[in-house]
Parts: C-alpha cells; sequence; structure tokens
C-alpha cells in the first residue's frame, strides 16, 4: 500500500539533465561557428563512450541498466569533457577521459549522485597530469574544416594548426616580460578575452541564465563564482596593471562562463545549501585565480573545483540555515 | 489589524482539481441502514461508552462521556437503537479495530432536548465544558478539541479561522463558506469571545473567490477588528503554522502552539460546530465532506458520523477503473484499506482513485543533491540531508538537523526528479526514533529498578551487620566492667587525684587569661558617657566582676 503524497510533480533526472544539454546548445553552436565542426564530432565521440562505459559498470554492478542509462547525466558528462578538452587532441585521450569519469569517478564511488568529485573535471585532471603536452594543444582561432579535424585527432601531425589559448599566451607574454597590455593586443586576443572563445563563453552565459530561469540552478553559485574572481581578479589588476590581466579579461577567458553554469553548479559534487553554495563558488573562483597566475598551470578550474569538492561536507555542515520557528537560535 | 501578508518559504502548486465539486452544492447524506459511531475520536483519547445494547438513543444524545482532559463527548448522530457496542475497523492506513457503538436508525432523526448556552449568563469554565460536552474538536483534520484550544488566559490576541484549504480535490470548507457564513461568522466570534482575542482574521485561499465574497457579507457591518484576508493560493498555506505565518509573520516553532504566541487558529467548520453547539444546543454528529475524484457525481454532502465510506463513496457514483479509495487529500491522506469503515469528525474528503489519476509512482532514483526538496519545504529542512540519515539509520543527526520539524506536508516528494518517496524515509525514522525512545525508557526503568533492588539488598546487609556488631561490642563491655570492678577500684583513685592538680592549675591560667583580655577589649558604647550612665556602668562593671570571681572560685572545685 502506498502512503502519501500520491501526486508528484511531472519531473525526472532525465528532465534536469535534458534541460542542462538543451542549455548547452547555443555555446556549442558558437563553437561551431567560430572554430568548425570539429567540436561535433568530439561530443558524439565522447557521448558514445559514455554511454558505452556507464551501460557496462551498471550491468557489472547489477544495476538497472535502462533506468540510469536514459537519465542522460552520463551524457552531460560527457559534453562537458568534449567542451572543457582541446578540440585537437588524439581522439583515444578524449575517450579514455569519458570512460575513466563514468567508471573511475562515478561508479566506483556508488554511481549517480554519489561522487564527491565532479566527473568532468576529476577527468580533466588525470589528463593534464598524465598527457600534458597534448592537453595543451588548442586549435588556432579560426574555422577548421572536418577533414583536417579528424586527421588530427586521427592522430596526425598537429603543430601546424595549434595556437595557445588566451590564457596560455598571457602566461607565456608574460614570462618573456611583456606587459599585459601589449600581449593583449596580439592577434589571438579579441574584444575581451580569447578570439573566438569570447563569443563561445556569451553563448554559456545564455544557456546558463536559461537554466536559472528553468530552476534547474540557482543563481548562488554562478554569481559567486563569477562575483569572487571578478574582485580578486580585479584587486591585482588595480595593484599592478601592467603585469595582472583585468577582470573583464578572466571572465572572458578560460572557462570562467563555462564553470560559472555548468561545472561549479553540479549539484551531486558541490555544495547544496545558499549560504554554502557561496562560499564554494567563490572558493573555486579564488583557487583558480591563484593556479592562473602563480600556479604551473594555465587554467585552474579543474583542480579548484575538486579542491573545493574536497570541503564540501565541511562547508554544508557548517552553512545548515535555520528552518521554520527557530530564527531566533 | 492585518497590514500586509508574510511568505512562508517552499511550497508547490499541484494541481487542485477543485472546479470538480466546488460547483455542488452541500446535500444531506441518505440515512445509512447502520451507523457505527467510534469511541476513539483521536489518537490521544478515547470516549467512556454509557450505553447499552437495545437501547434507545436520540439524536444528539450522548453515548460516550469524556474520559480525561484531552476527551470529549459521543453522541448519537440519529435517532434508533443500539444494536451493538463492539471493536469494529477504523478509518485508518492500518485497519485496526476500535470500540464502536452500532446504532441502527429509526429513520424519525428525533433530536434529543436542545437548549443554547447564553454567554451572558455562564462563566467561561461552563462555555468550554459545553463544547466538550458537545463532542467539539477540530475539523481541519487533527480531531483536537476545541476546548482546550478555546481557553482564554494565554493572553491571545489574534483569532485566526483558517478556511486556506489547500490540499487539492477538497472543497467541504469552500462550500461550507459560501452557503453558511453566517454560522461561521458567529462562531468565530464566540471563539473570540472565549480566548479573550482582540481580532478575528479569516485566511482563505485566492482561488475560493466564492468563499471570501461570502465570508465578507458575513461580516460587513460587524463591529469589532474582523477581516476576511484572501491568502496567496501555495500548498500548505493552510498548515496551521504557514497560515499564522502568512498572516501574522509569527513563526511557530515544532513542540510550541499559536497560543504561545497570542494567535489561536481554528478551522471555519470547527467555528461553524461550536456555532451550533452554542446558539442552537447541537452536538457534533455530522460534517460536510467532499466525495471526488474518479467518480461521475462529485459532490459535497452533510455526513452524519458513522456512516460507512462505502455508503458515502456510491453518493458519487464511482468509475468503473476506480481501484483504491483516498481518505482526505492527496497531499496527506492515506489509502484505505478497506470501505466498511465509519467517516468520523476528521474525515472531509474521500477520493476515488484510478491508476489513470494516480498513477503509480516511478522507480527511485539515487539523490543528485539537486535541492528541488529544500526548495520546496514549508518548514525550510534539508529534506536530502534527512533522506541520507534517515537512510544510514543515523537518527542522531537527522533529529540534529530537525527531523522532528517536518510535518510531513508531502512537498519534498512532490518535487523530487529521483521520485525519493522522501516522507516515507521520514516517517520510518520518526518511527525508529519513537520505538527507540520508548525501549530506553523501558531499559532505564528496568535498571532503575534493579539498581535500586541492589542498593536495598546491600543496605539491609548493612544494616544487619552493624545492629550485630553493635550487640556483640555491648556484651563485651559489659563483660569487662563485671571483670574490672572488684580489684582495680583503690588504684583508680589515686591516679584520678595526681591528674586533677593538673588540671586545676590549667583551669586557673585560663581564666586569668580571659580576665584580662576582657579588661582590655571596652565596648564602644561606653565611650561619650553621662556621670550618672558611667556610674551606672562603673556598678554593673563592678557586679560582673564580682559574680566572675564568685565563678571562678565555684567553677575549678566542680571539677571533683
Amino acid at each position: 500500500m502506498l502512503t502519501s503524497p500520491f501526486v508528484r510533480q511531472p519531473t525526472s533526472v532525465q528532465q534536469v539533465m535534458f534541460t542542462v544539454l538543451v542549455a548547452l546548445l547555443p555555446a556549442i553552436g558558437l563553437y561551431v561557428w567560430q572554430f568548425g565542426p570539429g567540436i561535433v564530432v568530439n561530443i558524439a565521440l565522447a557521448t558514445l563512450a559514455a554511454v558505452a562505459a556507464e551501460a557496462a559498470i551498471l550491468k557489472l554492478r547489477k544495476k538497472p541498466v535502462g533506468l540510469y542509462v536514459s537519465d542522460l547525466s552520463a551524457v552531460v558528462t560527457a559534453w562537458l569533457i568534449a567542451l572543457t578538452f582541446p578540440t585537437i587532441l588524439p581522439a583515444w585521450i578524449l575517450i579514455l577521459a569519458t570512460v575513466l569519469s563514468i567508471v573511475a569517478v562515478k561508479h566506483l564511488y556508488g554511481g549517480l549522485g554519489q561522487n564527491p568529485f565532479n566527473p568532468a573535471m576529476a577527468a580533466y585532471c588525470l589528463m593534464i597530469v598524465a598527457y600534458p603536452s597534448a592537453m595543451s594543444q588548442w586549435p588556432a582561432a579560426g574555422w577548421m574544416d572536418l577533414g583536417t579535424h579528424l586527421q588530427l585527432i586521427g592522430g596526425g601531425s598537429i603543430d601546424a594548426m595549434t595556437g595557445a589559448t588566451p590564457l596560455d599566451a598571457l602566461r607565456t607574454g608574460l614570462h618573456t616580460g611583456s606587459p599585459v597590455g601589449d600581449i593583449l593586443a596580439r592577434d589571438s586576443f579579441g574584444l575581451a578575452g580569447g578570439r573566438g572563445w569570447e563569443w563561445i563563453g556569451l553563448g554559456y552565459l545564455a544557456g546558463g541564465l536559461f537554466l536559472i530561469q528553468r530552476r534547474v540552478i540557482t543563481w548562488h553559485l554562478p554569481t559567486a563564482f563569477l562575483a569572487a574572481l571578478a574582485v580578486i581578479a580585479g584587486l591585482f589588476w588595480m595593484a599592478n596593471p601592467a603585469h595582472y590581466a583585468s577582470p573583464l579579461f578572466h571572465l572572458a577567458s578560460g572557462g570562467s562562463l563555462l564553470a560559472a553554469f555548468f561545472i561549479v553548479t553540479d549539484p551531486v559534487s558541490g555544495a547544496t545549501t545558499p549560504r554554502g553554495k557561496l562560499l564554494f563558488a567563490a572558493g573555486v573562483a579564488l583557487i583558480t585565480y591563484l593556479i592562473r597566475n602563480f600556479g604551473a598551470y594555465p587554467d585552474g578550474i579543474a583542480f579548484a573545483v575538486l579542491l573545493m569538492n574536497l570541503c564540501v561536507p565541511l562547508i554544508d555542515m557548517k552553512t545548515q540555515p535555520r528552518v521554520f520557528g527557530h530564527k531566533g537560535e | 489589524m492585518i497590514a500586509g501578508l508574510f511568505r512562508f518559504k517552499g511550497g508547490i502548486k499541484p494541481d487542485t482539481h477543485k472546479n470538480a465539486s466546488a460547483g455542488a452544492p452541500i446535500q444531506a447524506a441518505p440515512m445509512p441502514a447502520r451507523l457505527v459511531v467510534p469511541l476513539l475520536q483521536s489518537p490521544r483519547a478515547t470516549a467512556r461508552c454509557i450505553v447499552e445494547p437495545g437501547q434507545k438513543v436520540l439524536k444528539g444524545e450522548r453515548i460516550g462521556l469524556p474520559d480525561g482532559p484531552l476527551s470529549t463527548a459521543v453522541h448519537a448522530p440519529t435517532s434508533g437503537t443500539v444494536v451493538d457496542v463492539a471493536p469494529h475497523a477504523m478509518a485508518h492506513p492500518s485497519g485496526l479495530e476500535t470500540p464502536c457503538v452500532v446504532i441502527e436508525p429509526d429513520g424519525e432523526d428525533r433530536w434529543v432536548e436542545r437548549r443554547p448556552l447564553d454567554l451572558d449568563s455562564t462563566g467561561p469554565t461552563e462555555a468550554l465544558d459545553w463544547l466538550r460536552d458537545h463532542g467539539i474538536v477540530g475539523l481541519g483534520g487533527a480531531t483536537f478539541p476545541s476546548h482546550i484550544k478555546a481557553r482564554a488566559g494565554a493572553g491571545i490576541e489574534t483569532l485566526i479561522l483558517n478556511g486556506a484549504e489547500c490540499e487539492p480535490w477538497i472543497t467541504c470548507d469552500d462550500r461550507l463558506m459560501r452557503e453558511r457564513a453566517d454560522g461561521i461568522v458567529a462562531g468565530a466570534l464566540i471563539l473570540k469571545r472565549l480566548t479573550g482575542a482582540r481580532e478575528i482574521v479569516f485566511g482563505v485561499e485566492d482561488n475560493k473567490p466564492q468563499a471570501i465574497e461570502a465570508l465578507r457579507a458575513a461580516i460587513h457591518g460587524l463591529a469589532g477588528d474582523i477581516t476576511v484576508i484572501p491568502v496567496p493560493s501555495l500548498y500548505p498555506a493552510g498548515g496551521e503554522k504557514q497560515l499564522i505565518r502568512v498572516l501574522t509573520g509569527i513563526e511557530i516553532p515544532h513542540g510550541k502552539l499559536g497560543g504561545d504566541f497570542g494567535v489561536q487558529c481554528f478551522n471555519v467548520g470547527t467555528a461553524y460546530a461550536v456555532h451550533r453547539a452554542i446558539a442552537h444546543g447541537e452536538a457534533l454528529v455530522s460534517r460536510v465532506m467532499t466525495v471526488t475524484g474518479n467518480v461521475e457525481k462529485p459532490g459535497n454532502f452533510e455526513v452524519l458520523i458513522g456512516t460507512p465510506v462505502e455508503d458515502l463513496l456510491a453518493l458519487g457514483k464511482p468509475k468503473a477503473d476506480t481501484d483504491r479509495v483516498l481518505m482526505g487529500g492527496p497531499m496527506m491522506g492515506f489509502e484505505l484499506p478497506r470501505l466498511d469503515v465509519p467517516a468520523t469528525k476528521a474525515t472531509n474528503c474521500l477520493i476515488a482513485a484510478s491508476p489513470a489519476l494516480f498513477p503509480p509512482p516511478p522507480p527511485e532514483m539515487n539523490c543528485i543533491r539537486c535541492g528541488a526538496c529544500a526548495r520546496a519545504c514549508p518548514a525550510e529542512l534539508q529534506p536530502f540531508e534527512l533522506y541520507w540519515f534517515s537512510r544510514a539509520k543515523n537518527f542522531g543527526k537527522a533529529q540534529e538537523y530537525h527531523l522532528f520539524d517536518c510535518i510531513e506536508c508531502g512537498c519534498c516528494s512532490y518535487v523530487c526528479p529521483s521520485q525519493i518517496r522522501l516522507v516515507d524515509y521520514f516517517r520510518f525514522a520518526k518511527g525508529e526514533i519513537w520505538a527507540r525512545e520508548r525501549e530506553k525508557s523501558a531499559a532505564d526503568a528496568a535498571r532503575e529498578r534493579f539498581e535500586f533492588r541492589n542498593e536495598r539488598q546491600a543496605r539491609e546487609k548493612r544494616e544487619k551487620a552493624e545492629k550485630l556488631a553493635a550487640k556483640a561490642a555491648a556484651t563485651k563491655a559489659k563483660l569487662a566492667a563485671q571483670a574490672a570492678e572488684a580489684p582495680a577500684a583503690t588504684e583508680a583513685a589515686t591516679e584520678a587525684a595526681s591528674a586533677d592538680d593538673a588540671k586545676r592549675a590549667l583551669i586557673a591560667a585560663a581564666l586569668e587569661r580571659a580576665r584580662a583580655q576582657k579588661a582590655e577589649v571596652l565596648p564602644k558604647n561606653t565611650d561619650n558617657l553621662t556621670p550618672e550612665q558611667a556610674a551606672q556602668v562603673a556598678e554593673a562593671d563592678a557586679r560582673r566582676a564580682a559574680k566572675a570571681e564568685q565563678n571562678a572560685a565555684t567553677d575549678a572545685p566542680e571539677s571533683h
């Protein structure tokens, strides 16, 4: 016999994940427009790998395969991996990363909802540590046709095609002693961040606002992340504008907007209370900035997210909201 | 005066389905062949039966007397013959039995002699007793005795009349407000008088405009602070604590009642019953119920308490694919395990359920911590945290996260994308905690008994041993005294004499010291005296000195 409530909202994990996928579409469209159709190939490869890995591990774990594969959570992970990884790295690395994120980061911890770390970011960290050079080969700004892309991800020579990401270029430029202004005036930079990447960032922003409107995510995480990043970058920039890039550059570069709306907002591995979300996202922003400027890697979002994932139990415990009627306590 | 409305956090907006029955005026349900009146009217109290099989009763005649402070009287819902007093299945998810009085109606529906209570010539205690003896309990579903809540003296400022009726499908209060607003307002005025409240506020969800209109018409021209406030339709706005929050801004914590904060809340149906009891002398023997759901003819019925649920359901003509029947609303009601159970004062709605209307829940998936439940929770809890703790049987932590503030409204289960039946986990955790507390208190009592017994045994043993020892010592001393008496008498005398000399010298020296001290320390009030006073003091001092000398002289020889 069932107990109350006897009615429920027509909602599901599948629907939530589907909404996230839809929210990624504008950015993917802009990605194709700026860099060519390669990203779609990568997304397809990662998706296939994720779904296959998910189905296999579910079967091994004797869990309902259909129910959990169709929840689309593995597909979201796959898309995020494809979008955060360099598009022209060998396909086998992309596939390996996806399989590892599904099997090791998600299912070895218990599957959907149980993973303490963000699967896409954990995969990113694993790969950048294991294959640092492949992970830093980014396509130069501009359209790349499908043939070239396939050749490249199939293991073709890539030297001619690569460029540095804006953060990379900035880092290298600073090492050679050029002031920020000179570096950003170069060809690979656009109005606010890297040429082409700025547009994709706007796509993430649009998708993120859609997620907030659909109440899939709340405003806390993206706002706290972007605001904290802007404030920290602003402080350094004001102190020494020749050596530190502006807040706008930091917001528009790397994965900042992608992270703000799609990475730090992962509910499973992130903080859940309203105040906890603010702390969590601000922490990610702070560590990201420190790694970008003083660390060994051009972009530190992945490491920052993993580090903050570790703090989530403590953050949640210490930021429990007051319950109804206990406000004065 | 209510200046503006407040919000409670969370809440949901399920399909109300109220249109199905909201248009149907209240009709009297036909007299059933048998009425089964439970003597148990709430989990807290059972009335004491005062009728026997074969006895003739009139409508409104008492058949059960209040037994205990939270108990109210139970009455015959119609005139007829008591055919049985026996246990009968009650309207409860367990299907357990409870003592019931079975009455066969004579069809005349003849009232017992009714007389109104004149509030001007009676004290408040009589009025409250009157409510208790007329079986008035809260008709919102909790059946809490109204005579307890209506007590004055707690400093009640605001009397809230709850006409929110936030549960989907239910329309009985809506119809009552539309059709009997005058009676409700009259009841509210009585309750205001009893509680000593300063103002009356009707809270009605804004999806019931006709009810609001009817109440406004009924209060029109009335003196005093009385208002009808439409509140936003947001489940569970009709929860007592939520409605109080919306209307007054006061948040009443778990374990406290509105009365502790100067607010008292009654259901509109209760107010109507209070009016009937005071102004017409009618005991609470019937209530309005909605019969709806998967039926051809949804409606609202005036139902005698004790009418079998199957009879009531038949009034709505259930459709063929009806597979279950819910009592109460779909958010907080329960599925009836059998249909031959009687309707009670708590029964506000019967819903015929079909797989199409209430589809079986999809399989539960893992929690993804999306927080939708926390955003929907009107108690501002973190249901997903409570879910982890309940699942892990980490009950201490669950209590720390305020498990018992959960009102089981069902909002969290309603919104969960993983289809987790969160409320079930909370019910389970609460049940386990209660069971453990019972076990613990039983174990504590047993341990105390055991320890007390051990201590008593030890004490008895000790006392016995002491008694024996004392007896033995006494005997020994007696024997020793007898043995020493004769030979040692002369020796003892000389020894005592030499010891006495030394002692006497010591005492003399001590007395000398004391005298010297006394002479040095003169009392302060002897300064600045008149000559006569000085003479008197000198005289007294002389007397005292003489006395002291005399005492010293007499003291010393006394040591002989």
